[in-house]
């Protein structure tokens, strides 16, 4: 192994200050996609004490809900409507779909399985998964579709005003897009934490995530909470499914699957049920990535990225923001 | 509390069991109550399940093994490769994964990886790649040893996590396999220790005290025999003490640690057992097919072993076998390759008749829905061949030339060529179709199911049966989660109540 250590600090090297500021900035937009998805993890895991396998997948529906809109109106490099229409709409149909896909999910995979033993709805949930994914590797081909974000709103291919920078740190610009991503994360969790904080219903989740039975004879309809939390999670997997496309550029069926496992992870890092945690967690994973692509190489960066995260769930299952759980008998 | 699973129309609620009440009794878990419900019912099903009870298990056994053995005899030698051979081999690492999920209760999603394991460790001391050949009478203890080691380190990881914290790092471990050997391949002794993508090729075959297994025939008899060594051996361990101990901390953990079961141990000890069944089947997997590729270890292949298992019943050894003869002979009819076209038609149309049959009750309403979906099928094929541009129906002179059937199917399914987003669309609405199917009941089920009926071919024709692997998968998807939701014990498993 010890070419590897010798190739990572000649990495280091090499790159120096601006190359590591451009792996930061890479890993925190890349973790902000993860911290939306990893929002959704938690909701779910939150109320239902439920690994959502298909949460991952929910985000490539929405990918390819938000390509789907983007050639019904021309195509990036030829769009029939304004940028920012566009955008928005592609953002609407994209959340609105995949809330309507978890919420059929919820009812039709895990519902029944309310009061089943604990591995059902998780061998059910991966069905799902694998459900979802070969169904879009059948309609889609298998294909990469590219969103090609580069050009969108700009003129006669040239760069889009998505690319451009909104500043620059020694020379390495920070795009607009990059910001939006980042905005977004950070708006959506603050979004929900005064949801889950502030409002009737927030109220109604935090009981029905603290004890179901008792909630519903509060006379909260759990089974309406817990839909409804299905149809947020979903949501913002939706729109992390088109701030992928946007960010990154392409889409394909089995991009939910990966990306899924590390928002899981990211959820897990930030203590799952926590909202912030979650989008601490995602920033974590990402600029982990992201350094591990840059310094030890992009054929490597999985098995860092697993390893750190296998370790950091043996030495802390309950996360950085968790709680300790304390098991009911 | 009204716990009973959520089915909107139970086809059995015309004929209630004679003796018993629906729904929970008194001291009954319901879950319990509804599934004595189910074994009360009477027919030749119930007779067929009270036989099936009281058959002694040695005695399945002997019948199976009796019954396989005359397979070589009456099928070619591609047909026992795909049919005999491979259900095998499911059948074992069924049985594996089977001490770890159903007996034990953890869900290990990092099982594929041992068994890429085992496979590569067979490679790498069975090939030219560092030019070492092992017989495999020392390769194969060796690689399980091996996989065992590594199950038994990964099974430190069950005495700390559980349920979906196990699940999701048991899946790193076979996401950092895949990456390891596919594309990471590090370089040692001037050899890419994996191959990378290419894999690893030219394994030797399998020899015992130089007596070479080549032909499909000896290794079929092979892996029977290992079958029946591992299906006994799981069998004698589950009546044991530590069988008795697995169950006991499925069923509960808490509970079972403070009968001082020892629950750590028993855990890592599935585990073990499981890595080395999985390792056992990687090196003669690896030794049969001559070569090893990192894509043969994907979590396709994990979704079909655990679609092996939980088809049959976790936690029945009798259950994991016969999911692995229906799962891959219905895979393997699907698989591209297949030279029964036409009976892979039949399959299909048989088993959604039966379907229809079995489970919409009382017959007439099956009768309208079926009837009226030919009717509209013939409607919608008519109106569309007299209206509309000929390239909609256009498949159907393709496919006219496989047989009678395939005439019958192409004047009654619309066949089309050559629109992309047709596919996409039927398919959506078919699966929106099932969805309303599920929610409506009585008539207006009867009612929804004539589209459904009508969409269930035209699917089938247009998208799913020109790219059999991936249909494969989404069946097996799709069967996790109706299989979990209707049926989780499976075809013979039995019922398991989980103390809340």
């Amino acid at each position: 192994m010890h070419f590897l250590v010798f190739n990572v600090i000649d990495n280091i090297r090499s790159l120096g200050w601006s190359g590591a500021f451009q792996l930061l900035r890479n890993g925190v937009v890349l973790g902000s996609l993860y911290a939306l998805i990893a929002l959704g993890y938690t909701l779910v895991y939150g109320i239902l004490k439920l690994l959502n396998f298909a949460q991952g997948d929910v985000f490539m529906v929405g990918a390819f809900l938000g390509y789907g809109v983007l050639t019904a109106f021309g195509g990036a490099l030829n769009p029939e409507i304004g940028l920012v229409p566009l955008i928005l709409l592609m953002f609407a149909a994209a959340m609105v779909g995949s809330g309507v896909l978890g919420v059929s999910i919820e009812r039709f995979a895990y519902r029944p399985l309310r009061n089943a033993p604990r591995i059902a709805p998780l061998i059910s949930a991966l069905g799902v998964a694998f459900f979802l994914e070969n169904s879009a590797q059948l309609l889609t081909g298998g294909y990469v579709y590219s969103y090609d974000a580069l050009e969108l709103g700009g003129k006669n291919g040239n760069l889009g005003p998505l690319e451009s920078p909104v500043f620059s740190v020694a020379g390495n610009p920070v795009t607009v897009v990059q910001v939006f991503v980042v905005a977004t994360a950070v708006g959506l969790m603050v979004g929900l934490m005064l949801l889950v904080s502030r409002t009737r219903f927030g109220k109604a989740m935090r009981a029905t995530a603290f004890d179901r039975e008792a909630a519903s004879m509060m006379g909260i309809d759990t089974d309406r909470v817990i839909s409804y939390t299905f149809f947020i999670a979903s949501m913002l997997a939706g729109a992390a499914g088109v701030m992928f496309g946007l960010y990154i550029g392409t889409t394909f069926f089995f991009m939910g699957f990966l990306a899924g496992l590390k928002a899981f992870t990211a959820a897990v890092v930030g203590g799952i049920g926590s909202i912030p945690g979650a989008v601490l967690g995602g920033l974590l994973v990402g600029i982990c990535e992201s350094f591990a692509i840059g310094y030890v190489g992009g054929q490597w960066s999985d098995i860092v990225v697993f390893g750190i995260l296998i370790l950091f769930m043996f030495v802390r299952p309950t996360g950085l923001l968790g709680s300790r759980a304390i098991q009911k008998v | 509390m009204s716990d009973t699973p959520d089915k909107p129309d139970t086809p059995d609620v015309s004929e209630p069991p004679p003796e018993r009440e629906a729904g929970a009794q008194i001291g009954v878990d319901s879950w319990v109550a509804t599934e004595q419900g189910r074994r009360a019912r009477g027919g030749p099903l119930g007779a067929l399940a009270r036989g099936w009870e009281s058959t002694p298990d040695a005695a399945k056994l002997l019948v199976f093994l009796a019954a396989a053995s005359t397979l070589p005899f009456w099928l070619n030698e591609g047909d026992l490769f795909t049919y005999g051979l491979f259900t095998l081999l499911y059948a074992i690492l069924g049985l594996g994964l089977n001490v770890v999920v159903g007996w034990a209760g953890l869900l290990d999603l990092g099982y594929v990886a041992f068994y890429g394991i085992g496979a590569y460790g067979y490679a790498l001391v069975s090939s030219p790649q560092y030019g070492i050949h092992w017989p495999a009478v020392v390769a194969i203890p060796a690689v399980m040893a091996a996989t065992a080691l590594l199950g038994l380190l990964l099974g430190f990881s069950a005495r700390r996590l559980q349920g979906d914290y196990l699940a999701i790092v048991t899946l790193f471990f076979l996401q950092a396999f895949l990456a390891f050997t596919g594309t990471a391949n590090p370089t040692i002794a001037g050899v890419g220790l994996t191959g990378g993508p290419n894999g690893i090729p030219n394994l030797d075959p399998l020899s015992f005290f130089g007596y070479r297994l080549t032909s499909t025939k000896q290794q079929y008899f092979f892996l029977l025999g290992v079958l029946a060594v591992v299906a006994a051996a799981f069998y004698l361990a589950n009546l044991s003490r530590t069988g008795r101990g697995w169950r006991a901390l499925r069923d509960d953990p808490l509970a079972a640690e403070v009968m001082s079961i020892p629950v750590d141990r028993l855990k890592q000890l599935a585990f073990v057992i499981g890595a080395a069944t999985a390792g056992l089947c990687g090196a003669i997997f690896a030794a049969i097919e001559g070569a090893v590729v990192s894509t043969d270890f994907t979590v396709a292949v994990l979704i079909t072993i655990y679609a092996v298992v939980i088809l049959g019943g976790l936690g029945s050894i009798a259950g994991v076998i016969l999911g692995a003869i229906v799962i891959n002979v219905s895979a393997q009819f699907l698989a591209p390759q297949s030279d029964h076209p036409e009976i892979k038609r039949w399959l299909f149309y048989g088993t959604v008749l039966f379907l229809v049959v079995a489970l919409v009750k009382p017959w007439y309403r099956a009768a309208v829905s079926l009837l009226g979906a030919v009717a509209l099928g013939f409607c919608v094929h008519a109106i569309v061949a007299a209206a509309a541009a000929p390239s909609w129906t256009a498949g159907a002179a393709a496919d006219a030339g496989s047989g009678s059937t395939g005439k019958a199917i192409a004047s009654w399914v619309l066949i089309t060529q050559g629109h992309g987003n047709f596919d996409t669309y039927v398919y959506i609405a078919l699966v929106v179709a099932l969805i309303v199917v599920r929610s409506v009941s009585g008539w207006w089920r009867a009612v929804a199911l004539i589209p459904t009926l009508y969409l269930i071919p035209v699917v089938w024709e247009n998208v799913l049966a020109p790219n059999p692997a991936t249909t494969a998968l989404i069946l097996f998807g799709a069967m996790l989660v109706v299989l979990m939701t209707t049926r989780p014990q499976g075809l013979l498993g039995t019922p398991r109540v989980e103390v809340m």
